[in-house]
């Protein structure tokens, strides 16, 4: 019997509707063409870089309803999670739909943690179609969590660049239907192995990742080689090389069919040292070209693991260290 | 304890896997851009001195600093100076350009949050704890300088 912090799903939800937006930088990396919809200037004709990351969300929203073949009111929630403060950029976004809205927050883990939370409200039979909506704007968190745009400084070798794009899933009920499935979930734990670096989050989520990795592997009877590809969020190069770590010492061997978004997302010429961080690094990559290979049968079964830093500007000038979160969704072409 | 030894082991293993950033290129890069606007500033006071070759010193090197101020604002408007930076590193942040540099930035950052609570309450929010840490150095050094007359 699995313990409670995984949910094996007994009438999986299916996805029927993707949308990923990406800026500019993401266009010229390695995935440019697979998102949707791609921008050129990050300010999206918009004033302000929030207000663009919540257009870059209503339009990652809007289309993904469409691509399900769908209309607002068909839809029976919407769950919206960012980086900024007070999430605005998903609650401003809700704004312009008629849909019932709950804000999550799990950093970068949001992604996840929304497609697990509507997999079992689905599945519980509360809801029958959830959008689930997250994203992060490069110029924006910069302004949030570090220092202006334009000072000259240097960044460190360990330090991660915010993703610009927004993604947004539609999760309906599975009963009878074949597609892309979310079979199995698991709810990570808080894990904090002490990093205070700000500049080197993927230290501080590896443990997070392996928490959860572990427990969804024995939960789920499943080995590493059952699945086409793992995949955690955005652990950036040297946290990936951790996580292998960690798991090794531990007898889970993770192989070639292990892979981490934030290491992918951009090329080595993008000078991002540790790769791409931020809601939107694995959002855009699973509901692009993920999810399409999953649909095409590609990819069977996918588990996707993404990892947030729950930090905030304060505790880490109070010196705390950083919590790391994971949670994990098992896709599954069935 | 057994959470505590964990965690040190863990901190420790982090430690010798984080890349150091490369000290040798980064000393050059940082002496040869410095050594470039300093260029800069003594060919503004040569070029003043032969404008106004009665001015006396103090006035040259305060023209000096004031066209350097203005020509890092003026970069760091156009979105230049933090590729310098980037490339530079202490090279562009020691000189009086990174000063400019330092409370041009936030003041274009914040401009949208508006003038007086925005551009002009965070004007300072880099170049605030270096001004602090230099008046509170002055005034101990001072008084050094007073109680040992030196």
């Amino acid at each position: 019997m699995p313990d409670k912090q995984t949910v094996i799903f007994k009438n999986a939800p299916i996805i029927v509707g993707t949308f990923t937006v990406a800026g500019p930088k993401e266009k010229k990396g390695v995935f440019g063409d697979y998102f949707h919809l791609t921008l050129d200037n990050d300010l999206f004709g918009e004033k302000t870089f929030e207000k663009a990351e919540c257009k870059m969300m209503e339009t990652a929203i809007a289309r993904a309803i469409e691509d399900a073949g769908k209309k607002d009111g068909d839809i029976d929630l919407l769950l919206g999670g960012d980086l900024l403060n007070q999430t605005v950029s998903s609650s401003f976004s809700a704004r312009k739909f008629v849909i019932p809205y709950v804000g999550v927050y799990g950093a970068c883990s949001t992604m996840a943690e929304e497609l697990a939370l509507a997999a079992c409200l689905i599945s519980g039979g509360s809801h029958k179609t959830i959008a689930c909506a997250t994203g992060s704007h490069f110029s924006s968190a910069e302004r949030q969590y570090r220092f202006p745009l334009e000072l000259g400084n240097q960044r460190p070798p360990t330090s991660q660049w915010t993703t610009t794009g927004t993604a947004c899933a539609i999760l309906e009920d599975g009963t009878n239907k074949k597609g892309v499935k979310i079979t199995s979930a698991t709810f990570g734990k808080v894990v904090d192995f002490g990093v205070i670096d700000v500049n080197n989050m993927g230290a501080a989520m590896a443990p997070a990742a392996f928490d959860s990795l572990k427990a969804h592997l024995a939960n789920t009877h499943t080995s590493p080689d059952d699945y086409d590809l793992i995949l955690t969020g955005d652990l950036g190069k040297m946290g990936q090389e951790i996580l292998i770590d960690l798991c090794e010492r531990d007898g889970i061997k993770l192989h070639k069919n292990y892979c981490d978004c934030g290491q992918m997302l951009f090329t080595n010429k993008q000078n991002t040292f540790m790769g791409a961080s931020g809601c939107g690094c694995s959002a855009i990559i699973l509901n692009s070209i993920i999810y399409d290979r999953l649909k095409s049968g590609k990819y069977k079964k996918v588990l996707y693991m993404a990892t947030g830093a729950l930090l905030s500007l304060v505790t880490s000038q109070q010196g705390e260290s950083i919590p790391g979160i994971a949670h994990i969704v098992c896709l599954e072409n069935c | 304890m057994d959470a505590k030894a964990r965690e040190k082991g863990y901190l420790k293993y982090v430690d010798s896997k984080t890349p150091q950033t490369k000290m040798w290129p980064t000393l050059f890069y940082a002496f040869l851009v410095g050594g470039i606007i300093c260029v800069i500033g003594e060919g503004l006071g040569d070029i003043a001195k032969l404008i106004w070759p009665t001015l006396a010193e103090q006035s040259i090197s305060a023209i000096t600093s004031a066209g350097l101020v203005f020509l890092a604002s003026f970069l760091t408007g156009i979105g230049v100076y933090d590729k310098i930076g980037a490339f530079a590193g202490a090279g562009s942040i020691v000189p009086i350009t990174g000063f400019s540099n330092s409370i041009a930035s936030p003041a274009i950052e914040f401009k949208n949050e508006g003038f007086i609570f925005g551009m002009a309450a965070k004007m300072f929010v880099v170049a605030g704890p270096v001004i602090v840490n230099g008046l509170a150095s002055a005034f101990v050094i001072g008084i050094i300088y007073f109680i040992f007359g030196i």
